[in-house]
């Protein structure tokens, strides 16, 4: 469990209270209540390293010492973000050099991808920097081991936002989808990016459409791009879009039966009935025979789903019930 | 470009019966080893550790085995005096752990253990001006802190002591275009973000503004064919999701989306029948955590031997309404 360093090999460790610089201290136990607390062999660099962790916070000690001693505590637990705290506080007092403690962190990082702990940490010193400059290349590193890491997202957010670095983002976002068109952070990456700059004009919502339809093609069954494509069509009237019914049909006619694809094709049909367009009893029809199909053939796992919305669908706009409403 | 979905295959000699006295016994022996390594390596989140072991216990109707002097003296030695909680003794204050606490004192009935009112203080403190909370004095922001404020308040009867308007416009900022939530405005929706936030709208009384219809859609859309559920689109199914996704559903009234017996088999499939207790998925090794999800989980889902659960704050019914709380789902 416990990582091995470049510098700290295990034939050269020495245990801190053999240490003779460290004898004026005496060592804190873990103390979880009342019942005993037993040692053994391996977890003997543990035990050792937080005994003398504890003793420092109670003496509140602000030294060079100390500031190592953090250094074995995370290496030995990263998630303990007492460390952490205190790390950040020896680092404040004994004014130490940020862009050393950026390099130390990055390696952290790269050891412990999906760890609260070092994510915050990094961020608090690029704040106290003021510096971006490594930050996009630092998390594009990252999300090559793992694309979806949602710490180094939001990470990556931050720096975006805080430092306004957007120029780059979108290209970067489709080098990623180009290697795995159902990455959904990506997708919401590009959410993102457009949200926070040019915004959803009719015009990016034209390229956007565009380019997200592409990717379906590619692979229609992909839940991401058709989640993307409702989002950026959110302000706009499906039915009224142009040539997207159709784009739908042509799937669906190549034998698609992909649910995304399906429910879309519901969610124009709905919006139809609802502004009283096209033959009405027609488009019911073919929403409801939808569902069905749905329900009972291609997304049979979510049947109760898909039958609900049947239903409502029959009740507000059947034969029976049909409201004239005046658009 | 026909890429396989990403899910697991529950194996056919997956237990199919809930092995609850095995899951009671797990629980009950955690942690009476402390030198065990993982034991000692969770230090760092003892409050929330217990809080899983204990609310399991006490869905499981076998609270009684724990010992109750130990874990009241512990949270009292864990206070600090700003008033938050910390995860352990020696360890730093933090909301997270402050809720755990008081979920595990609201459960014994002994909230006067602590000194409430700074409790109050310590949470009103974190508030920022956007609404949104951070977890301690270092500045994270995250939903799931929005989450743990609200709720600690609404167990301690002090909601209107931080500015519920504002954390609730927070919150709303974190709704996304696929009606879902993540942990800061922008961030990809995820289910555990989606259930704090759903959660912490639910105990405000402002459910209205969620899509319930849009959410609800995505939420189911985590199961897979093996019946478990995701946390986010492409992911592998895990037992937590049951319940982020599945109380998610039931605050906002479309539990029946979801395939039940579907779910209920994934999950059963997640037990170790040697050593008791839930692993995140079949096959891998067990821990509280997911012991609790699987349970509280299995509760939604109506299994009469597990108490009713809470699905806002994860705790038994009964402690819900015996503490006078009453939080309205769609």
């Amino acid at each position: 469990m416990s990582e091995s360093d470049s510098d700290d090999s295990r034939s050269t460790w020495v245990p801190y209270r053999d240490r003779e610089e460290w004898k004026d201290v005496t060592p804190v136990p873990q103390d979880d209540g009342p019942a005993p607390v037993v040692q053994i062999a391996y977890s003997d660099d543990f035990q050792d390293v937080y005994d003398y962790f504890r003793a420092v916070i109670d003496k509140e000690e602000i030294s060079d010492r100390a500031l190592e001693l953090t250094k074995d505590a995370a290496r030995l637990n990263a998630a303990n973000y007492t460390v952490w705290h205190y790390r950040r506080i020896l680092l404040k007092e004994l004014k130490k050099d940020l862009k050393e403690e950026l390099k130390y962190i990055t390696d952290m990082i790269l050891s412990h991808p999906k760890n609260y702990q070092v994510w915050h940490h990094r961020q608090v010193i690029v704040d106290w920097l003021r510096d971006p400059a490594n930050e996009l290349e630092f998390t594009a590193k990252i999300l090559k081991k793992d694309a979806k890491n949602y710490h180094c997202w939001q990470y990556r957010q931050w720096v975006l936002r805080e430092f306004g670095l957007w120029d780059q983002e979108l290209a970067y976002i489709d080098t990623l989808l180009k290697e795995d068109l159902r990455n959904n952070s990506a997708w919401n990456q590009r959410y993102f990016v457009v949200s926070n700059t040019t915004g959803f004009t009719e015009q990016v919502v034209n390229q956007e459409v565009e380019y997200t339809q592409e990717f379906i093609k590619k692979a229609p069954n992909n839940e991401s791009a058709w989640n993307y494509l409702k989002g950026v069509l959110m302000d706009f009237e499906l039915h009224k879009y142009p040539g997207l019914l159709d784009f739908c049909q042509q799937l669906y006619d190549e034998r698609y039966r992909s649910p995304y694809l399906i429910a879309c094709m519901i969610d124009t049909y709905e919006e139809m009935l609802e502004q009283n367009c096209g033959e009405q009893r027609e488009v019911l029809e073919k929403a409801v025979s939808l569902c069905r199909s749905l329900a009972e053939e291609y997304d049979t796992i979510r049947s109760e789903y898909w039958n609900f919305l049947s239903r409502i669908l029959s009740s507000k706009y059947g034969s029976e019930n049909a409201v004239q409403t005046s658009s | 470009m026909g890429t396989p979905v990403k899910d697991i295959v529950i194996p056919d000699n997956a237990q199919k019966t809930l092995l609850l006295q095995k899951h009671a016994d797990y629980i009950a022996a955690y942690g009476a080893k402390k030198d065990d390594y993982e034991y000692c390596i969770t230090e760092y989140l003892r409050m929330s550790g217990m809080y899983w072991g204990l609310t399991a216990m006490d869905l499981m109707k076998q609270v009684d085995r724990m010992n109750k002097e130990e874990v009241l003296r512990f949270i009292q030695q864990c206070q600090h005096e700003c008033g938050g909680v910390s995860a352990s003794i020696g360890h730093d204050p933090h909301l997270l752990y402050t809720l755990s606490a008081i979920q595990i004192l609201t459960m014994y009935d002994a909230l006067d253990m602590v000194n409430t009112e700074k409790v109050v203080e310590f949470v009103v403190s974190l508030q920022q001006e956007d609404g949104s909370f951070y977890g301690d004095k270092w500045g994270e922001v995250d939903t799931r802190f929005s989450f743990c404020a609200i709720a600690c308040l609404a167990l301690l009867n002090k909601l209107n002591a931080i500015d519920v308007d504002r954390a609730v416009e927070f919150v709303l900022t974190c709704m996304n275009f696929d009606g879902g939530f993540g942990c800061r405005p922008g961030s990809e929706t995820h289910s555990g973000q989606v259930y704090c936030c759903v959660g912490m709208l639910a105990i405000t009384g402002r459910l209205h503004h969620v899509n319930a219809d849009l959410l609800g859609w995505w939420l189911c859309e985590r199961q897979l064919p093996s019946g478990g559920l995701n946390g986010r689109p492409e992911k592998l199914p895990d037992v937590c999701y049951s319940w982020w996704v599945l109380a998610s559903l039931k605050i906002i009234g479309k539990l029946h989306w979801i395939d039940k017996d579907k779910l209920i088999q994934f999950i059963l499939a997640s037990q170790d029948e040697e050593t008791g207790g839930f692993a995140d998925r079949p096959g891998d090794m067990v821990d509280p955590f997911h012991t609790l999800f699987g349970i509280a989980g299995l509760s939604l889902l109506g299994e009469e031997r597990i108490k009713p659960v809470n699905p806002v704050f994860c705790m038994s019914e009964e402690v819900i309404q015996r503490a006078g709380i009453r939080v309205e789902l769609l």
